[in-house]
Formats: C-alpha cells, structure tokens, sequence
C-alpha cells in the first residue's frame, strides 16, 4: 500500500523538462513539468507534488521567489534548486529560505539518484511519524475495550473477523456504547493499520464545513481559506476513515458521499484536479439507518454502500456483568492520571451500580468514576458519592408496575435468567418470580 | 514492419561475432526475433563541442523517424559518449512504451576507467544495456529487485552487479497483455 512519489519540473528549458520527465518516469515516478514559476504555482494550487525540482533562473519570477510561494503554500514541501552556475552565495540562499538541496547542472546521474533517493526518505519518514503518532492514540484506545461478557465476546468476534476484508462497517448503538473504539479496533487489526486512522464527527458541523473537511479546500475557496488544506479523505489515503453520526448528513453530502465511495476520487472545494484516495470506509450512528431509510430522509443506495456489515454494540444494561470490571478499569485511569494512589469501592456502591440503567452508558459510568475520584474521601467510592438518583426520580412519573416491571428485568438480565440466582437477590421464592414474569410478559433477550 | 522483430541497428565498427552475442542474449530474453542491421549516420550533426559529447536525445528521436517504421522494436547501437541536457553522461536511451532505444558502450569500457581493457566484461555490460533499454520500450519501469536487468545503473559497478535477465516481477509484466 506504498504510495508513489510524485515530482514537478520547473525549467524553462524543453531539453531539460523533457529529459528529468523521461528519467524520473523511468524511475517508477508521478511526474509533471511546468515551463515557469507561475505555471508552476498554479499546479500546486490545484494538486500537491511531493518533490519539486526548480531552476534558479527563470523569466518572470526566479527559482528562490518560488519556492517562497510553494512553502507558504504547503511548508512540508520538498524544494531542490537546480542551477547552470554554482556559486556559494545563492546556495546559501536557497538552503535558508528552506530548499532541502541545491544541485548544479548538468548533474552525474548518481548525484541525481542519491538526491532523489534522500528526498524520497525525508517524505517517508514525515509519514511514517505521523501514522505512528496515530497508531500509539489508536492503541491506547482501543485498550478502553473492557468486559467479559458473552454480549462484548461476540462483537469483538465480529471485529476480529471484519478487520482482515477492506468492507464497509456500519457501526450501531446507543450514544456512549463505545462505537468510535470499535472502530479503532478493526483498524488496529487490519492491514491497513500503518496508515492513519481519520475520524471526522458529521453531526458536529455544518454541510459546508463537512464539505470542506471531507474533501479539503484550495486558497481562496471561500473567505478564510488561506492555505490549501487537505480534506479527511486525502488524509486517510492507505487507511480507515470513520464517519461518526452518519445519519445526521444532508442529501446533499449523501449524494457526494455515495459518488466518492463508488469512484475512491473526488475534487477539493475550489478545486479542479481530481484527487484519488485509498480508503476503508467506518460509519457509526445511534438511529435506525434503516427506518430513516423507509421515511427517505437517509439514501437507499448509500445506505446498501455502507452496510455491507453492521456491527451492534450492546447497551451497558446488556452487559452489566462488566460494569465491575470498568469500574475497576476507570478507577486505575483516573487514579493514575491524577497521580493519586487508588481508591475502592464499596460493595453497597457497586451493586446499586450493576442495577443502574445507565442511559448514557460506558461514557456515563466513566464520568461518574472519574468524578467521584475527584470528590471523594480519596479512599473509597461510596453510594453517596455516585449520582445515581437520577434512575428513580425519572420514575417518578412511572407507576409502582413499571418500576417493579423494570426492576425485576434489570435483575434476571443481571444473572443472565438464572431463575434462582434472580430470585434470591430479589429476596422471593422462585413461584413469586415466575408470576412477576408472567404478570409483565417479560421475555429473555434472544429467547423466542 | 515485421511482427514482433527486433532491429540492432549497429553505427559505429562493431565485430559481427560481438553483435551476434548481443542478439542472441536479447532473442533468449525477449523471446522475438532478432536481425542484426548496420548504417550509417553523419553523427557531427550531434556533436556537442561545449561538452564534447552526443546528444542523445536528439539521436534517439532520429533514429526513431528514420527506421523505427521498419521493425516492432529497434535498438541504435553507438561507440560514442552520450548526453542528455540535464546529466553528465548517460550509456543508454528509450521512448517508454515506444519502439526504439539506443545504447552506447563508450563509457561501459574498463580502460576509461584505467582499468585493464577486458573484452568479455564489456560485452557482458552491452548486453545488459541493450536488454534494460529495450525492456523500457516494453513499458518497463526501474526495478528495484537486486539483479534484475531493469534495476537503474549509474555506475558501471552497478552494471556489473544486476544479471541481464528479468525479475519475476518484471516478466510477469512484460507479459500482462497492454491496451494500446
């Protein structure tokens, strides 16, 4: 999945232009040439070039001005300055104002060869630290995947299997399930892990927004666009980009999703070269993709595009044989980063925490450790610190059935319909739990 | 133009036994034909004297025009030092994807090197020139396999050290059926 190098000529000489065209496209390289700086210039307007090789003297504007220009267009560029008259001063120049090399013509062909060459492993390395600067975020959440649950068992089993293919993964689940670390898992388990991982949040920005940040933009796109920015889809070119919230989209970005997802090429904003991109596709939403689907706010086709397999991640009250297991989890993060020693829980604590329903789930019991840490007695977590009211009060509005109702399946789900086991935590016979069952026609998950 | 007919094109005095070879090595590895030609050209209208050398290519795109019509791929064959603008030497030339190359053994030779002259060695390099030449004008790019004919040389070391067969890579790509 290595990328090839691409390379712009600027030399007004034909002879010069044509033969650095042949030799580097013999090389295996993209090249382009441009006759002088304003040509040039307007190339790396509407497409990026790894390397430029520039002539010193050109008419109209010198070799120095240019690559001026180029570094305020994009600063990471390779500019190496190539001259008919070596002299001390003007490489000098050139190397402070930021070339990378200065070569004099006509060049030893080997000279040429190594230059190319260490360019060549400057660009590697940048990548290289980038994708492993992503890779060590990408890791260190995926370590946030906790549980022993038959429920979380069976979606990391899905993960495992889904990783190896390049197919496009829709991710579903409540708000707070976990669905942006599902997503680094598959990508820290595929072959594309190397290559960056690009999230980009759909809800949280407005279409033009997501427009540019999806596709990126050229100077002078709209007010504000001051440099050339690449978009998220560039970025992510050899890796994975995950679309969080996809259902909040426009029909208008529905329709350039699909086209890109269908032709892996797409255009800046302000832009006219077409830009290729070697991505795998993420999505993750909280709704029913395929409800919005009927009621036609969310595209039919985009939809079967992007749902080639759909991964379910369980809502906390699923699995709650895992909240000690987080807790214990969250407890060791938050003590450590705060560089406090660890604090316990206690039994009472935890246990109303197993029966809590957890609406905002994994996200809501990570922020109620986190903050009983910081307002606890620095010892131990009690009940009085958890703001666990909430569950009952909402069922305020509840009658005593609903609250009974909800209570007793919160338990047999808690023991996994183990009848006894049910029972005696709810301190009553197993003939009274079995009427309780009957009276609110409660059924186990998966269970006919 | 004679179906899949390769042309060696000798300018310059070459030995018939020395071209022989050639095209015997080139029929071995491209698996075509190989007929062995000679002519002449007025080579001052290349001459550069500022740099005392031939400009390739100018040459190439001459010999191009005047016999690449009569054979599917055609190689000029020179004794001389040639040049293209941007470099100092060069010991071959191609159209990528085109029919016609050349390749030159001035600076293949041992004595320019002040080395003793050793003939087998430089018809050894020639060979591999001529194959890595033409193998640019079956849409052949530099590889990077060690060994391979196709690998980029600059230094006659470099020569020395590849093989003047194909890699894996490289024949399976010849052999990948093109659109043209």
């Amino acid at each position: 999945m290595s990328r090839k190098i691409s390379i712009l000529i600027v030399d007004d000489e034909p002879s010069v232009r044509e033969s650095l065209y042949s030799w580097f496209i013999e090389d295996g390289y993209v090249v382009d040439v441009a006759e002088n700086a304003k040509k040039a210039l307007a190339l790396l307007e509407t497409g990026s070039f790894d390397i430029i090789l520039a002539d010193i003297k050109m008419p109209g504007m010198d070799g120095l001005e240019m690559q001026r220009r180029i570094k305020a267009l994009n600063k990471d560029s390779i500019v190496i300055i190539m001259t008919a008259f070596a002299s001390v001063e003007t490489a000098v120049r050139a190397l402070k104002d930021g070339a990378f090399d200065y070569i004099t013509k006509p060049f030893d062909p080997d000279d040429l060869s190594h230059l190319i060459r260490n360019a060549t492993k400057q660009i590697n390395l940048q990548t290289e630290n980038e994708v492993l600067k992503e890779k060590v975020s990408s890791l260190e959440n995926v370590e946030d995947l906790i549980g022993n649950s038959d429920a979380l068992k069976k979606v990391l089993k899905q993960v495992e299997s889904v990783a190896q293919s390049n197919s496009s993964v829709i991710i579903t689940g409540e708000s707070g399930t976990g669905k942006e670390l599902i997503a680094r898992a598959i990508h820290s388990n595929s072959p594309r892990k190397f290559f960056p991982l690009v999230s980009v949040h759909c809800g949280a920005l407005t279409e033009s927004l997501l427009e540019s940040e999806l596709f990126g933009h050229e100077k002078g796109a709209f007010t504000g666009a001051m440099y050339n920015r690449k978009g998220r889809f560039e970025m992510a070119d050899g890796g994975t980009i995950f679309l969080d919230e996809i259902a909040t989209i426009s029909p208008k970005m529905q329709v350039e999703l699909l086209r890109v997802l269908e032709s892996k090429t797409f255009v800046r904003v302000g832009g006219n070269k077409e830009i290729s991109s070697d991505f795998r596709v993420i999505c993750a939403t909280n709704r029913d993709l395929k409800k919005l689907v009927e009621n036609g706010t969310f595209r039919e086709d985009l939809f079967y595009r992007l749902n080639v397999v759909n991964i379910e991640v369980p809502p906390l009250r699923e699995r709650t044989e895992d909240i000690a297991l987080l807790v214990d989890y969250f407890i060791t993060k938050y003590c450590t980063s705060m560089s406090r020693d660890l604090v316990k829980i206690d039994a009472a604590a935890l246990r109303r925490l197993e029966e809590f329903e957890f609406p905002g789930n994994v996200r809501e019991l990570e922020n109620m450790i986190e903050r009983a840490i910081v307002t606890g007695n620095g010892k131990e977590i009690h009940l009085k610190d958890l703001p666990l009211g909430k569950d009952i009060v909402n069922s305020a509005v509840e009658s005593l059935d609903d609250l009974e109702n909800k209570h007793v399946l919160q338990i047999l789900n808690k023991y996994g319909w183990n009848i006894s086991r049910a029972a005696q935590a709810l301190k009553v016979d197993r003939v009274t739990l079995y009427s309780k069952i009957k009276k609110y026609g409660l059924k186990q998950p998966g269970k006919k | 133009m004679t179906p899949q007919q390769i042309t060696l094109i000798s300018f310059g005095h070459f030995e018939r036994e020395f071209l022989e070879r050639i095209a015997e090595s080139v029929k071995h590895e491209y698996g075509h034909e190989v007929v062995i030609d000679e002519k002449r050209l007025d080579l001052s209208l290349f001459y550069d004297p500022a740099r005392k050398q031939y400009d390739g290519n100018n040459l190439l795109k001459e010999i191009d025009s005047l016999y690449a019509s009569e054979s599917f791929k055609t190689v000029g064959m020179f004794r001389v030092d040639l040049f293209i603008p941007i470099l100092t030497y060069i010991y071959g030339q191609a159209f990528l994807n085109g029919r016609t190359a050349i390749a030159s053994l001035f600076r293949l030779n041992n004595e320019r090197y002040g080395m003793t002259a050793d003939d087998k060695l430089l018809l050894d390099r020639f060979i591999k020139e001529v194959i890595h030449e033409l193998g640019h004008t079956f849409g052949l790019k530099h590889c990077h396999v060690p060994g391979c004919v196709m690998a980029s040389s600059t230094y006659v070391e470099d020569v020395d050290q590849k093989s003047r067969e194909l890699c894996h890579k490289c024949r399976m790509e010849l052999e990948t059926p093109k659109d043209i």
